[in-house]
């Protein structure tokens, strides 16, 4: 079976990979790229744990395949911070203690900045419905919803 | 100063306060690495063959096609196992199917192969000769005489002659005459109760990287709450020395109890022995719920007598749990804890652990308890508000205190039930209006905590930091809660320690991180380690200044010359005594190795607002608060986070979670989408009261938090939802078209 060749952008750099017709992108990040901050909870877009952006938009990698990466800008977790300095979506879940376990914690920071990006000023209604995607199954949600609201107040007092 | 007094006044400097865990960056950055993130060169894709069964016999397992297939390096069936040990030989069973497959997912053969697309393949080549049987999967079910019986000869002595093979044992708890204090009362309720099976839910799948060679030694990285447990298991089921198998715990994407039992690791090992390769194994999600554990479901029968001023006269209680298909439901727990609030001079719990085609259940957070404490806590709530008595004062009325002998035998030293029910009392939350078609619900619930072995050590570096050693895996920020216990007690900033969770060749035996016992033993293991550290560190500075050691003592991260006769000398900070430590006598360290007792128990009081759509039957919860005793809260958000979540996968138990099985005794659910866990457009804000009541066991007053938070809110939520409709609510999960059947008809 031959594999296909993809040219794609993740996370600002340019990026080729050759996978398999079925492949998803998710499998290539993790296998292929090493990129295994973005997890695999379900595999069916149910737990929302492999949430990327392509070209803004955010989406389940579980759902997308490799080859339709052709051309696109991906951004996952590993391209959240620049360098040593954390998004202030990640200074606050740590500050908040807004993660228990962690693994759902890269698939909800990059759900949560891309609403931010939309929505600055979202309410607690509206942070809850956009992260009716993600599963956390330590937190009860509380803490994590607190961090995306502070941080939301904070980003616009920022600007 | 005894005890009991330095603990109430000690004024700490970092316990209590909330800094930054160490592992977040790690973890907000996806560098932290979970089971499935690690790799090895050379590693190969193990996957399993799984019974499309609920029972059947295997006749044959023709491997051949699949090990002719180009890319398989290595196929295993339990042939490739021979005979084990007893006390493993049901986990090795449920890793790999013998004579039967038990239920629906039974994993009866594996093979390793170099890609997943080959390894699918070799899976559809290998052909199991089943001998379809009948099945079982309810518990009711299972316990009728002319049901499929699924293993002969396992039935103990403590069953009477004449019931099903199913019924494994029975267990009895309580004291007192039911019988005499039932005729006492002025209203018994007497009611059956039936609650789902429900899965941990954790995000992260099963997953390892096994490598053996073939003189026996074996690596393995694995996702695990008990990594010398896997260690243990695996050498006894692969007749291993432990020595020589070390296994890494990787980061670990929650457990709630899932993840203290094996299910791949044995047969990766096995996989890797024999193709000489590394294996890499991950679950599916789907067999994550088909084959890992859920817990018991519960069929369970109370008859509680009241007085009409609010007094329990007796309780019973029989408790009927499925474990599925082998024996180890958690009967004997929930027959221990139902009832274990109260003071009760009549109490009686009978228990009955039933084998069914199902999963085997695996721990789930605070395991049994909160089917027990369902049906009790309703009764209770139905004869309060039946006498029209308010529910926390009949609680108050009755619960446990310090002297109460418990429903289960102990009697209880300082526990704080009474000042969880005084601070709901005195919560806004209970004198808040409802609206229509609301109610609102308050339970109780108690889980028993667990201390166990316990090794940690911590070594002084040159330039004064410090690195504490433990063998637990970090599960929700107890990395955070063990620096800030060993940097409070050798009085050094919380920046200046490292916690490390070791592998299993770096400590002696860890018990499983399970029964809420690693703040509590951990820490306290920590403390002593610390007080060794201290001990010798004062030791070297006599040494340097020519004093008895006994002249030395440690305060505020240095050594002082203590007392009037011991010399003038300024103090000697931790970081001058770990400079010049090669010139005392070299490195500095101390260790604390214990089987830890004394963890105190802890209880709970939930109080939950709902409003029942009348329409549809759905349930949305309005507003929640927690009120638990921590015992001493060391880092506060963490405590806050584990009665938050307890109580939220509590809220999925009582409204949504269930295992749906067919006719054909196959999981129609097994997957997220069907399996509705809590999302967060379901839920409000979890509020959280902590409350501080000192364990006498442990020298800062800590108690585990972690399980008792689930224990109240099957029962405070069945409460809420019967208050707003009028109708008794007695099954779980309470979903719409439960709810609303049960309005329509009244019951």
């Amino acid at each position: 079976m031959s594999r296909i060749h993809v040219t794609t952008k993740i996370n600002g750099d340019e990026t080729e990979f050759l996978c398999d017709a079925e492949a998803t992108l998710l499998d290539v990040l993790r296998d292929e790229l090493g990129l295994t901050g973005t997890k695999e909870g379900c595999g069916t877009g149910d737990c929302g744990a492999c949430s990327v952006t392509v070209d803004g938009r955010l989406v389940c990698s579980c759902l997308m395949l490799g080859a339709e990466a052709e051309g696109r800008q991906i951004t996952t977790i590993e391209g959240m911070a620049e360098g040593e300095v954390l998004h202030p979506l990640q200074k606050k879940f740590i500050e908040m203690a807004a993660l228990q376990c962690g693994i759902c914690t890269p698939g909800i920071l990059v759900a949560a900045k891309s609403l931010l990006e939309r929505n600055p000023d979202p309410s607690e209604v509206e942070v809850r419905y956009w992260l009716a995607g993600n599963l956390c199954r330590c937190t009860g949600y509380d803490k994590i919803i607190r961090a995306v609201m502070d941080t939301a107040a904070d980003m616009r007092r920022a600007s | 100063m005894a005890l009991d007094d330095s603990r109430k006044t000690r004024q700490f400097r970092i316990v209590g306060t909330r800094p930054d865990r160490p592992d977040g960056i790690d973890k907000v950055t996806g560098r932290a690495r979970f089971g499935a993130d690690m790799v090895a060169p050379g590693m190969l894709t193990g996957r399993i063959l799984r019974s499309p069964h609920a029972h059947a016999r295997i006749r044959r397992i023709d491997t051949s096609k699949a090990e002719a297939l180009a890319g398989v390096k290595a196929v295993v069936t339990r042939a490739d196992f021979g005979d084990v040990p007893d006390h493993v030989a049901d986990i090795m069973e449920n890793c790999l199917a013998g004579e039967k497959a038990l239920y629906d997912g039974h994993a009866v053969a594996a093979v390793a192969a170099i890609s997943p697309a080959v390894a699918r393949q070799a899976l559809r080549l290998i052909e199991v000769d089943y001998e379809v049987l009948p099945h079982v999967t309810d518990v009711d079910e299972a316990m009728k005489p002319d049901a499929p019986v699924l293993h002969e000869g396992r039935q103990q002595e403590t069953v009477p002659a004449g019931m099903s093979g199913n019924v494994i044992s029975r267990v009895e708890f309580g004291h007192g005459d039911i019988e005499a204090g039932l005729a006492k009362a002025d209203r018994v309720v007497e009611r059956t109760y039936r609650t789902a099976a429900v899965h941990q839910g954790y995000i992260e799948p099963h997953a390892c990287l096994a490598t053996m060679t073939a003189d026996g030694q074996g690596d393995l990285w694995v996702c695990t709450q008990g990594h010398y447990m896997v260690r243990n298991t695996c050498a006894a089921i692969l007749g291993l020395d432990q020595g020589q198998l070390r296994v890494t715990a990787s980061e670990i994407g929650g457990g709630f109890g899932g993840k203290t039992t094996l299910f791949l690791e044995p047969v990766a090992l096995m996989l890797s022995k024999k193709s000489g390769r590394p294996i890499k194994m991950v679950m599916s999600r789907s067999e994550v719920f088909r084959a890992s554990g859920p817990t018991a479901s519960s069929s369970i029968d109370v008859r509680i007598g009241m007085t009409r001023e609010g007094r329990i006269t007796a309780g019973f209680a029989e408790l009927r749990f499925q474990g599925g298909a082998w024996p180890g439901a958690p009967v004997g727990v929930g027959a221990m804890s139902g009832f274990a609030s109260y003071d009760l001079e009549n109490v009686k719990t009978v228990g009955w652990d039933v084998v069914t085609n199902r999963p085997k259940a695996a721990a789930y957070r605070a395991p049994g308890a909160p089917m027990a404490t369902f049906a009790i806590e309703s009764a209770i709530d139905e004869l309060a508000r039946g006498f029209g008595l308010d529910p926390l004062e009949v609680r108050l009325m009755n619960g446990a205190d310090e002297g109460t002998k418990s429903s289960y035998g102990p009697t209880y030293p300082a526990i704080g039930l009474k000042a969880t029910l005084e601070a709901a009392k005195a919560h806004p939350h209970w004198t808040a209006p409802l609206g229509k078609n609301q109610g609102r619900g308050v339970a109780c619930g108690f889980w028993f905590n667990f201390g166990g072995d316990t090794s940690v050590s911590l070594s002084i570096s040159p330039d004064g930091t410090v690195t504490l050693t433990e063998g637990n895996p970090d599960i929700g920020g107890s990395r955070a809660a063990m620096t800030m216990i060993a940097a409070e007690e050798l009085g050094i900033p919380y920046d200046q320690v490292r916690t490390v969770v070791a592998d299993t060749g770096s400590l002696g035996q860890n018990e499983v991180t399970h029964g809420s016992r690693v703040t509590f033993s951990v820490g306290l293991a920590t403390i002593k380690a610390a007080e060794a550290a201290k001990k010798e560190m004062c030791r070297r500075a006599a040494m340097v200044w020519g004093i008895d050691e006994d002249a030395v003592e440690w305060e505020d991260g240095a050594a002082r010359p203590a007392g009037p006769n011991a010399g003038k000398f300024p103090p000697m900070t931790l970081k001058e005594i770990a400079a010049i430590a090669s010139k005392t006598g070299g490195p500095i360290a101390g260790h604390h190795e214990v089987m830890a007792e004394g963890a105190g128990v802890s209880f709970a009081t939930h109080m939950v607002d709902v409003e029942v759509d009348p329409e549809t039957g759905a349930t949305k919860i309005l507003r929640y608060t927690v009120f638990q005793d921590a015992g001493k809260a060391v880092h506060p958000s963490y405590v806050e986070g584990q009665f938050q979540g307890g109580a939220v996968q509590g809220i999925g138990w009582a409204l949504n979670e269930e295992y749906i099985y067919g006719k054909d005794g196959l999981l129609q659910n097994a997957g997220f989408l069907d399996y509705r866990i809590p999302v967060a457009s379901d839920l409000p804000m979890i509020d959280t009261v902590i409350l501080e009541i000192p364990n006498p066991g442990h020298p800062y007053g800590v108690r585990g938090v972690g399980e008792t938070s689930i224990v109240p809110p099957l029962a405070a939520i069945a409460n809420a939802v019967s208050a707003a409709t009028g109708v008794r609510m007695t099954q779980l999960p309470m979903s719409p078209p439960r709810v609303l059947a049960a309005i329509q008809t009244g019951g």
